[in-house]
């Protein structure tokens, strides 16, 4: 520990803060009993799947395809995973099947 | 309540393999900065951001500012600022339970929330909090066990994380099969490429949000127009 334990609390108390602050946004100035905007009540519409697409590239960003080895496990794996998904409609057998997939790709394929 | 609970847990348990994972490396990490269980519990109770709580370990090795740490935190976590518009109305009805959905509206709870189907009978705001809720215990459970034991795990866990992966394109290829319009899902993936060619890895999320945005806000017509005729249909 490089910190006394009051500064460690109040890093972790700042960094809450500062969390919450983020997620509670839209309701602090959307929520006020007010009418919501159109424009507003039209972005919560379309983003659920602008967002979920943003967060598939954000979980691979680390993935680097111009070195060894190229990206193949992710994206055999999330090949995997979406075929999974297509053939039975089962969250669990695509999700756990996908992450087979990736962990055999990269401890026993590519190691 | 218990209904609620019973009709969440299925629905939360690619989330509890991420989490208990990624948590554990969160703890482990933590743990080797000299920080005891009790801390990387206190910090995943009070925190809860998994990508952030990463970059966090690094406060704790060389020293900082607590201004730098706020404006770290709301540079990490500045994607967050979005994911409330898709409730305000449903939050609302959540009554006490609102503050604590709101706290724990994390990347992955956000995309169960935004997909789950709530069965008959269990109502709608006990569902998301208990999603909410065990999806935080599964985090600090992760959290402590990785700065009590990580050391410990007897397999090879590498690629293990992949499971978030896998449960946003789960999410994903469903609201692409429901979804009236493929637009919003094309504009999100390809403007984080972009934003990912652009800017790197490490500074993708705040490009990649504005792009999103001003893209999503440009089609606004013919998309309104498309989930207007959606919903129109019988």
């Amino acid at each position: 520990m490089i910190y006394s334990a009051g500064y460690s609390l109040a890093i972790i108390l700042v960094m809450a803060a500062m969390t919450f602050l983020t997620r509670a946004f839209p309701f602090l100035f959307f929520s006020k009993g007010r009418q919501v905007p159109q424009v507003i009540a039209y972005l919560g519409n379309v983003l659920p799947p602008a967002v979920i697409g943003m967060l598939i590239v954000y979980s691979l960003r680390g993935t680097d395809v111009l070195a060894y080895p190229y990206g193949l496990p992710e994206l055999m794996a999330v090949a995997a995973t979406v075929l999974l998904h297509l053939w039975r409609r089962n969250n669990l057998i695509s999700i756990l099947g996908g992450t087979a997939v990736y962990m055999t790709a990269l401890q026993v394929i590519f190691a | 309540m218990k209904k609620a609970f019973r009709a969440a847990f299925p629905h939360t348990v690619p989330v509890m393999m991420g989490y208990l994972f990624a948590g554990m490396a969160f703890g482990l990490m933590y743990q080797q900065c000299g920080y005891s269980v009790w801390w990387a519990g206190l910090m995943s109770l009070m925190v809860y951001a998994g990508s952030m709580q990463y970059v966090a370990v690094n406060f704790f090795v060389q020293p900082v500012g607590l201004l730098e740490v706020a404006v770290m935190t709301l540079a990490v976590n500045i994607r967050h600022i979005f994911y409330g518009l898709s409730f305000l109305e449903e939050f609302r009805q959540a009554g006490p339970k609102k503050p604590y959905l709101i706290f724990a509206l994390t990347d992955e709870t956000y995309s169960l929330l935004c997909s789950v189907k709530v069965p008959e009978g269990v109502d709608r705001g006990r569902m998301f909090f208990a999603i909410a809720l065990l999806d935080q215990c599964y985090w600090i459970a992760g959290g402590m066990l990785g700065a009590a034991a990580g050391s410990l795990i007897p397999f090879d866990t590498t690629g293990i994380d992949f499971a978030m992966t896998g449960m946003f394109i789960v999410i994903f290829v469903e609201q692409w099969l429901s979804f009236p319009t493929k637009a919003p899902a094309l504009i999100g993936v390809g403007s984080t490429l972009a934003a990912l060619f652009l800017f790197g890895p490490e500074g993708l999320i705040f490009p990649a949000m504005l792009l999103m945005a001003v893209l999503l806000l440009g089609m606004r017509r013919p998309l309104e127009k498309k989930l207007e005729q959606k919903e129109g249909q019988p």
